[in-house]
C-alpha cells in the first residue's frame, strides 16, 4: 500500500478509535471494518474531514457469507476526487439486524440500498423507500443469498388459455450440474452452506 | 370561474416506447404537463449476471460482460480482466495493453455515436443517425475482424487479449480514423448550432457540480458539470500513462453539455486510437505468467505437458489466490467498476458489477422535476442510460 494511502488510514483510525475496528491493507487498497451502528458517523467523517473528502459513494454491495455467525458484509466503495484516493469500508450484519441508511449523507446511496435489500435481504433503517429493484414485481426470496439455488423456484410463460402470464414452480429436464473442481479424486462432500454454523456457539447477547 | 383543485395525474412512460432506450418503466407524476416526480421501474431486463457468475470459471465469465453495456462491450471486459490479473498479480504483455487501449476507444467512439444520434432522434433530428450508423457498421467490421463477433466480442481475457491483430487490420483502422473527423464535422453542423436542437437541450436538466457527486455521476455526465475527473488520466491503466490527450469539459451540466463533451471526446479518443497503432510495440498478447492463457496448437502437438494444460484449462480453470479488488475502468458511460472477492477456488465468491448508469437513472428524478414530459426524454437521451448494465 501507498504511504499516504497507510498515513490516511492511521489518520481515520486516529480520529474515530471507537468507531473503526480495523484498518486493513487489500492488495495496495485500503479497507476500514467499522462497527454496524456507526456507519452513518464514519461515512459523514470521511466526506467532511479535509484530509479525507470522500465525496462521492461509488457502490454499495452485499457479500454473503453463510459459515459466519454473521452472515453479511455490506461493502460501501468510496472515492475522493480532491484527493485521488479509494477506500473501502465494511460492516458485518444478519438476517435480523438493519444497518443505518446512508441516503442522508449521499443521495445515491437509495438504490443501492435497494438493491441490497432486495437481493441480500439485509435490512436499512431509515431508508426513505425501501422496496424491492432489480427483480419481478411480487418475487419471493433473496436471490444472491448463497442458498438460494441458481435456477431460482418459479418460471413464468404466458398462458393462452388464461390469456395471462402465469409462475409455475421450475421444471427441469436435466437436474443443474455442479462440478466440483477442488477434491476430483475424493468426491462431493455433502454439506449445504450454512450448516457449519450449528457448532458455532451461540453469540450471547 | 371558480378556482378548481386539479388532482395530480399518474402517466406511464414505457417499457415499449422508442424513448425510452430499452425496457425502462417509468411512472410519471404529472401537474398538467409539469413532471411533479419520476419513479423509474428498473429490472425488466435482470437476467442474474452477478449470480451466474459466481457459477462459473474466472474465463466462463468474461462473455457476461459483453452482455451488460451491449453498446461498448470491451470496455467491461476490460474492468474484469485488469480485476482477475490484479489478484493473479499478472499484467498483461505490452502489445495487449496497447491493443486493448486501441479496441477500448473504438468502443467509446461506438458508445458515443450511438449515444449522441439517438438523443437527436428522441428529440428530432432524424439525419445524423442515418448519418454515423454507417460509420459505426465499420467499427463493429474492425471487432468482428479481432475478435470474430460484432457485439459479443469476449477478446479481452485475464492476461492479455485472445488473439493478435489480423495483417492489415492496423493500417485499416487508421486510414478510417482519418477520415472520420469528417462525420463527426457533419453531424455538428446538422446538431451544434441548430436551432431545434439547442432549444431542446439548452438548460434542460442542468446538473451542479455539487450534485452530481452526491449523486455517484461519473463519466462524461461528471465532465460535462465541470469536473475534470478522468480514471484514464488520474488512474491510468494499461497504456494509458503514455497516450497524449486532452479530457473535455462541461460549463453548466445542462444536456446540450453532456452532448458537446461526448463529441469532443470522439475527437480524443481518435487521437488516442492513432498513438496506440504507431506506437504499438511487437510482442506475445498473452501473458505466458500464472497458466492464464492457452499454449499454442503446434506446440500441443508435441508436448504432453501442453496438452495437459490446454484441457485442465478449458475445464478447470485456473485458480484466484484468495483476496478481493475493486478495480475500474473509464468505460465511455463513467466509471465501471468491478469487486470481485475470490476465495482460491476457480470460481469468482462474488463479483459486484457498478454500472454507471444505474447512478445516472437514480438522478433522473430531481433532474425531471419541474421539467415539461417532452424535456424527460432528452434529459433520459442525454443520460445515456443503457438497460443491459442497469439491470445486470
Amino acid at each position: 500500500m501507498e504511504q499516504t494511502l497507510y498515513d490516511l488510514g492511521e489518520h481515520i483510525h486516529g480520529a474515530l478509535p471507537d468507531e473503526v475496528l480495523s484498518v486493513l491493507d487489500e492488495g495496495g487498497e485500503l479497507v476500514l471494518y467499522v462497527k454496524t451502528e456507526s456507519i452513518v458517523r464514519v461515512l459523514n467523517f470521511l466526506r467532511d474531514d479535509s484530509a479525507c473528502r470522500f465525496k462521492v459513494l461509488i457502490d454499495i454491495c452485499g457479500v454473503d457469507y453463510p459459515e459466519r455467525p454473521k452472515r453479511f458484509e455490506v461493502v460501501y466503495q468510496l472515492l475522493s476526487i480532491a484527493q485521488n484516493h479509494r477506500v473501502r469500508v465494511k460492516v458485518e450484519t444478519d438476517e435480523s439486524t438493519p444497518v443505518p441508511s446512508v441516503t442522508g449523507i449521499h443521495s445515491t446511496a437509495g438504490w443501492f440500498e435497494r438493491e441490497v435489500w432486495d437481493m441480500f435481504g439485509i435490512m436499512f433503517s431509515d431508508h426513505p423507500d425501501l422496496r424491492r429493484i432489480l427483480t419481478d414485481y411480487g418475487f419471493e426470496g433473496y436471490p444472491l443469498r448463497k442458498d438460494f439455488p441458481l435456477t431460482g423456484f418459479v418460471e413464468l410463460r404466458y398462458d393462452d388459455e388464461l390469456k395471462r402470464v402465469v409462475y409455475e414452480p421450475v421444471k427441469l429436464s436435466q437436474e443443474y450440474r455442479s462440478f466440483d473442481f477442488l477434491s476430483p479424486w475424493e468426491g462431493l462432500q455433502h454439506i449445504l452452506p450454512g450448516d457449519e454454523k450449528a457448532d458455532t456457539p451461540e453469540e450471547k447477547s | 370561474m371558480a378556482e378548481r383543485q386539479i388532482k395530480n395525474y399518474s402517466l406511464n412512460f414505457g417499457p415499449q416506447h422508442p424513448a425510452a432506450h430499452g425496457v425502462l418503466r417509468l411512472v410519471l407524476e404529472m401537474d398538467g404537463e409539469i413532471v411533479d416526480r419520476a419513479d423509474p421501474h428498473i429490472g425488466l431486463l435482470h437476467r442474474g449476471t452477478e449470480k451466474l457468475i459466481e457459477h462459473k470459471t474466472y474465463l466462463q465469465a468474461v462473455p457476461y460482460f459483453d452482455r451488460l453495456d451491449y453498446v461498448a462491450p470491451m470496455s467491461q471486459e476490460h474492468a474484469f480482466a485488469l480485476a482477475v490479473e490484479k489478484l493473479l498479480g499478472i499484467t498483461a504483455p505490452p502489445r495487449a495493453q496497447y491493443i486493448r487501449v486501441l479496441y477500448a476507444e473504438i468502443s467509446r467512439i461506438l458508445n458515443h455515436i450511438l449515444n449522441i444520434t439517438t438523443f437527436a432522434l428522441d428529440v428530432g433530428a432524424m439525419t445524423p443517425f442515418l448519418w454515423l450508423f454507417e460509420e459505426r457498421e465499420k467499427m463493429m467490421e474492425f471487432y468482428e475482424r479481432v475478435s470474430g463477433a460484432r457485439l459479443h466480442a469476449a477478446y479481452f481475457r485475464p492476461g492479455g487479449v485472445h488473439q493478435d491483430m489480423p495483417a492489415g487490420l492496423a493500417e485499416d483502422i487508421l486510414t478510417w480514423a482519418e477520415k472520420f473527423p469528417d462525420h463527426i464535422d457533419d453531424m455538428e453542423t446538422l446538431l451544434t448550432d441548430n436551432r431545434i436542437f439547442r432549444q431542446r437541450t439548452v438548460d434542460i436538466g442542468t446538473v451542479t457540480a455539487a450534485q452530481a457527486l452526491d449523486w455517484g455521476f461519473s463519466g462524461p455526465c461528471l465532465r460535462a458539470s465541470g469536473l475534470p475527473w478522468d480514471l484514464r488520466k488520474s488512474q491510468p491503466y494499461d497504456a494509458y500513462e503514455a497516450m497524449d490527450f486532452d479530457i473535455p469539459i462541461g460549463k453548466t451540466g445542462d444536456c446540450f453539455d453532456r452532448y458537446l463533451v461526448r463529441v469532443e471526446e470522439m475527437r480524443q479518443s481518435l487521437r488516442i486510437i492513432k498513438q496506440s497503432i504507431v506506437e504499438m510495440p511487437e510482442g506475445p498478447v498473452q501473458s505466458a505468467e500464472g497458466k492464464v492463457s492457452p499454449p499454442k496448437r503446434a506446440e500441443m502437438k508435441n508436448s504432453m505437458e501442453a496438452l495437459i494444460h490446454h484441457f485442465k484449462l478449458y475445464t478447470e480453470g485456473y485458480h484466484v489466490p484468495a483476496g478481493e479488488t475493486y478495480t475500474v475502468v473509464e468505460a465511455p458511460k463513467g466509471e465501471f467498476g468491478v469487486y470481485l472477492v475470490a476465495d482460491g477456488t476457480n470460481k469468482p465468491y462474488r463479483c459486484k458489477i457498478r454500472a454507471p448508469s444505474y447512478a445516472f437513472l437514480q438522478a433522473l428524478d430531481f433532474m425531471s422535476k419541474g421539467h415539461m414530459l417532452a424535456d424527460v426524454v432528452a434529459i433520459i437521451g442525454s443520460l445515456d442510460v443503457v438497460f443491459g448494465e442497469i439491470d445486470r
